[in-house]
């Protein structure tokens, strides 16, 4: 595998620069596939060839819910993620923003 | 590496991405597939004792079995090579029908039939982006790289690289498997692969197949290992290493990349015949996992082979464990002892902290190999490993003949 192209989700090591907040709409990036692991997923972006790796089945429950929750507050309660978890999973879902795994529904962006 | 208990599906949650990885996946992420032993070249030190082909070698039909079979499991890419793979009649059928099933391609060929038509059409829109070329190179210069992959292979190499950048094709990968004689070249191998608008793509020579013949003599010496892995350090971001030198990691800082042994857990090999192995490089059937023809599919033997079971347990390292760098090498690489005759859960035979040396200066038997599809007879693109050298200077000729052995005068060969 290619090492340049390999992330780790929840494990980020740097503050991602694309901010995912609560109230906003995303949904995953049609170009990705999400590929059930046991430890979650792995996520291939069939644009840019990069690998990431989904560490959590929340995470992987969360990410699919996103498309059809109306915020990603409601992904996440709907997921049963402890309101507690919620920052962690809001900076492994900006991780994947970062990598355009993931996109937001909001207009004039992608 | 010892098997202490079997695999069970309680999988312990969480843990590092690596703990995951060493558990096994669903799927293997990074996949090699040979598709044929047939070769045009005979390079000393081929992995898969490639030349002839098998005539067992899987139809194109059964290929394209194996790609849907792919796309199902959701492996995303697969690295095609050989032998080498564009002699296969149905070698560009097969590619456009891996791009247009979700598999993408990466292929490593040594360019012969890279001809300025067949790169236009791997830069075109049918091959999507999705398809990456390797084209190996295992020296600099001419010189070096023809003294182990033959006469006039490294020209076929860089014609191959032209006609890739004259079509268009955007980042080549120039595949060099790191020898004693092309370490000092590390600089110029970057030089060439910036010229061709290339990336440079770095990996470790193992003692697998031919290559077992010859590693004694190509193998980097401990001071050329220091000087890779200072290299590896300055230029890691922009050059490609199939996260092949972990054993170097024991130097200190790890370089980027997984630092684990992928066999049989996140790695696998199919072969032309539908045989898979455990890693591209362990071709033997200590390795052999089972048969996708025979054994009910890929899917079916990489889930629940035996040997990838017993891959995915828990292992113990031995006396490596004990070592302060166990945690950056973990005991380095599986096929590299094997095929040096070393124990399973002993220190890699390039060991850098010089347990390697220690080890293959004992007592070992290297092992035989379980195939060989070298040619029979050497053909003329065979290389020819012989350096010319001047007769030494302080040579002597000799005074007289040499005596037979049937010389029968008591006196024969005294002189007084």
């Amino acid at each position: 595998m290619s090492t340049a192209a390999t992330a780790t989700v929840l494990e980020a090591d740097h503050a991602p620069r694309v901010e995912v907040r609560l109230e906003d709409g995303w949904r995953l990036n049609p170009k990705v596939a999400l590929r059930p692991e046991p430890f979650g997923a792995l996520a291939y972006h069939f644009g840019n060839r990069r690998l990431s790796f989904l560490r959590r089945p929340e995470l992987v429950t969360v990410v699919r819910a996103l498309a059809g929750a109306p915020d990603v507050r409601t992904a996440l309660a709907d997921a049963g993620v402890p309101e507690a978890q919620w920052a962690a999973f809001v900076g492994a879902l900006s991780t994947l923003a970062e990598s355009d795994m993931i996109h937001s529904r909001k207009e004039g962006q992608q | 590496m010892t098997i202490t208990a079997p695999a069970h599906d309680a999988r312990p949650k969480g843990g590092s991405l690596v703990d995951q990885f060493e558990l096994g996946l669903d799927a293997p992420i990074c996949l090699t597939w040979e598709l044929t032993y047939a070769c045009n070249l005979e390079c000393a030190h081929c992995l898969s004792s490639s030349g002839r082909r098998d005539p067992r070698e899987l139809s194109t039909q059964q290929c394209e079995a194996v790609i849907d079979e792919l796309q199902r499991m959701q492996v995303f890419y697969v690295n095609i090579g050989g032998g080498e793979p564009t002699i296969r009649p149905d070698f560009w059928h097969l590619l456009q029908y891996a791009v247009d099933h979700e598999v993408g391609v990466k292929f490593s060929t040594n360019g012969v039939r890279l001809t300025p038509e067949r790169a236009g059409f791997l830069a075109s829109p049918a091959c999507n982006g999705y398809v990456d070329v390797q084209i190996s190179l295992d020296g600099a210069t001419a010189e070096v790289n023809d003294y182990v992959r033959g006469p006039g292979s490294y020209d076929t190499a860089l014609a191959a690289l032209k006609n890739l950048q004259d079509a268009g094709f955007k980042d080549a990968k120039i595949s060099v498997v790191c020898t004693r004689q092309n370490i000092g070249q590390l600089d110029e191998f970057k030089a060439l692969a910036d010229h061709y608008g290339a990336t440079l793509r770095l990996t470790r020579l193992r003692p697998s197949g031919r290559g077992a013949d010859v590693w004694d003599e190509l193998h980097p010496l401990p001071e050329q290992q220091r000087e890779l892995y200072d290299w590896l350090m300055a230029h890691g971001e922009d050059v490609l290493t199939g996260d092949s030198f972990f054993h170097l990691a024991a130097f200190g800082e790890a370089l980027p990349g997984l630092n684990l042994c992928g066999a049989g857990r996140v790695v696998c090999l199919i072969d032309p015949i539908g045989d898979v192995y455990a890693c591209p490089f362990a071709i033997h059937d200590n390795f052999l996992a089972g048969n996708l023809l025979a054994d009910g599919g890929f899917r079916e033997v990489w889930q629940t082979s035996q040997l990838f079971q017993e891959l995915r347990a828990p292992q113990t390292s031995g006396a490596c464990t004990k070592c302060e760098f166990f945690d950056s090498c973990r005991g380095g690489c599986m096929a590299a002892k094997f095929f040096t005759g070393l124990p399973m859960d002993g220190p890699d035979p390039e060991c850098v902290q010089g347990y390697g040396e220690s080890a293959l200066a004992a007592d070992r038997s290297i092992p035989a190999a379980s195939q060989d599809h070298s040619r029979t007879a050497p053909g003329r693109n065979q290389p020819v490993m012989l350096t010319l050298t001047r007769r030494p200077d302080d040579f002597t000729p000799p005074t007289s003949a040499p005596v037979s052995a049937c010389a029968e005068n008591p006196l024969a060969g005294f002189t007084p």
